[in-house]
């Protein structure tokens, strides 16, 4: 019956003994004025208190029932107990699980064991780490985190995530993605990952970077790096471009002067249903504007009244052409 | 925004009139308590944090006899479920960090709502050995202080007595009995076993 047995009891169980002894001292024992006045008094001071006696005292009335048997103790026939015993381990058991996948990032807890992130397509998550560090995960991207001696290990497998590092310089804070590696140097930094090409932005602070084939940059805040297999390219970036970059944190997507093209790359990131410029003028057609990630439709509306071209909606795609 | 749709009902220009306290709480009992076994089944595979599912229900059950004040909803049962889909919601907004299959899981909710009701007339005949059933759950103290209560009609002080133990004793065991017979009698299935 109790999923969380010998904790303290849970605030919802805390108010449920209250109730219940509220109905026991009702039905059992002397009952006065004052007694009902302090009763409704409880019942009115919260929605939770009113709506948990209702519950007990629902199904205790449906025990007056009881009263018909009316028989010693001894005759009351017992039920066997049939199955029921399975349930209780079974949901234990399911409990258990589900508590190691909601706990997080124990970054020093005794175990070496990795915690695995995922966001699906259009989504996208905080996750807060027992250190106190922060990590956005953007849509469709994937994050593993762990202790490795006595370094923070986060390895972006796939998209693009935002840190916000509590910077303790005993347990230096690494991103791994795509054998490239950042190390915060007290930083707030985006990694993007696509393929082999990596994109790290700083934000605050400052971060060193290493690429896969050993050549290395330190960032400071405005920095944006592009690492490929054989380049590293570190151009400096106004503070609102970086912004922009990250507004998927609000939902949106910023773009300026951007090609039709990359907006739908950048749009299909997002979304199921992808948008395909099947014309290369089409392709060429710049937008600007603030969408929201899910605004496939705000952009083939643009697309529509600015530049006159054909919308076609196929069902799993929507294709743009002349 | 997700919200709206719970309240959307009162927005009209003509407001009915709100309904009487005693009318929310008969219809909560009535209508919605009864869909407990389907609403908590809802919870257990939604949310990852079973420890959290009372606290959880009690918050869909406050969200739902709250929305009832301003106007009974007909039918109960998708607007109870809409409720939790709806905390459910909110509760991963706020919280942001949830396992993935909980969000990718929502829309099963539809198999929920669907789900047959038991047949009225199968429940009324076997209220007697279901509580019966639930007597036998109960701890032996608890289960032994409710029977002399419930159906031997004592009171408190006679209980103690009967029992050989103080009154605050009896008080605990009887709060307990009660707290466990909500879990059992109202957490139940539908009478899956008892077909025909």
């Amino acid at each position: 019956m109790t999923e969380s047995s010998d904790q303290t009891p849970s605030p919802a169980r805390a108010i449920a003994q209250s109730a219940a002894d509220w109905i026991q001292r009702r039905q059992f024992w002397d009952w006065s004025k004052k007694d009902q006045a302090e009763l409704d008094a409880w019942l009115a001071e919260n929605p939770l208190h009113l709506v948990t006696y209702l519950r007990l005292e629902a199904a205790w009335s449906r025990t007056e029932r009881l009263a018909a048997l009316n028989r010693p103790l001894s005759e009351v026939p017992r039920v066997a107990p049939e199955s029921r015993n399975r349930w209780p381990h079974m949901r234990a058991a399911v409990a258990l699980i589900a508590c190691c996948v909601g706990a997080g990032g124990l970054w020093f807890a005794q175990k070496p064991k990795e915690n695995t992130y995922v966001t699906p397509i259009g989504v996208h998550e905080t996750i807060s780490l027992a250190d106190g560090s922060q990590i956005e995960l953007n849509t469709d991207s994937a994050l593993r985190t762990r202790v490795d001696g006595n370094r923070r290990v986060a390895v972006l497998d796939r998209g693009e995530a935002l840190f916000k590092i509590k910077h303790d310089a005993a347990h230096p804070f690494v991103v791994i993605a795509g054998d490239h590696r950042v190390t915060d140097i007290g930083t707030q930094f985006m990694v993007r990952e696509q393929g082999a090409r990596v994109e790290v932005a700083v934000l605050e602070g400052s971060a060193r970077l290493e690429s896969a084939n050993a050549q290395s940059a330190t960032l400071k805040a405005g920095d944006m790096a592009v690492v490929s297999p054989h380049s590293l390219v570190v151009t400096k970036k106004p503070e609102r471009e970086i912004a922009n970059s990250l507004a998927w944190q609000r939902g949106m997507l910023v773009f300026s002067q951007t090609p039709l093209a990359d907006v739908a790359a950048e749009l299909n990131r997002y979304n199921t249903k992808k948008l395909v410029i099947a014309d290369a003028d089409a392709a060429k057609a710049k937008i600007g504007g603030t969408f929201p990630t899910s605004g496939v439709e705000e952009v083939t509306a643009a697309a529509r009244v600015l530049f006159g071209l054909r919308v076609e909606d196929r069902g799993n795609e929507i294709v743009i052409s002349r | 925004m997700a919200d709206q749709t719970e309240t959307s009902r009162e927005d009209g220009a003509h407001r009915p009139e709100a309904p009487g306290v005693n009318d929310v709480n008969a219809w909560f009992v009535r209508e919605v308590l009864p869909l407990e076994p389907l609403l908590m089944h809802y919870l257990r595979k939604q949310w990852p944090n079973q420890s959290e599912i009372e606290d959880l229900r009690q918050d869909v059950y406050v969200r739902v006899h709250e929305a009832a004040k301003k106007q009974i909803p007909q039918p109960a049962k998708p607007f109870v479920f809409r409720i939790a889909h709806n905390l459910l919601v909110d509760r991963i907004r706020r919280e942001h960090v949830v396992p993935i299959e909980a969000v990718a899981d929502f829309d099963e909710l539809g198999i929920a709502i669907d789900a047959p009701q038991p047949d009225r007339s199968v429940i009324a005949r076997d209220e007697l050995r279901r509580l019966q059933a639930a007597l036998d759950q109960l701890p032996p103290r608890a289960r032994e202080a409710v029977v002399l209560g419930r159906i031997e009609g004592l009171n408190g002080r006679e209980i103690a007595k009967r029992m050989g133990i103080g009154t605050a004793t009896v008080s605990a065991h009887l709060a307990n009995g009660i707290l466990a017979l909500a879990d059992i009698l109202t957490g139940e299935g539908p009478p899956q076993e008892r077909k025909s």
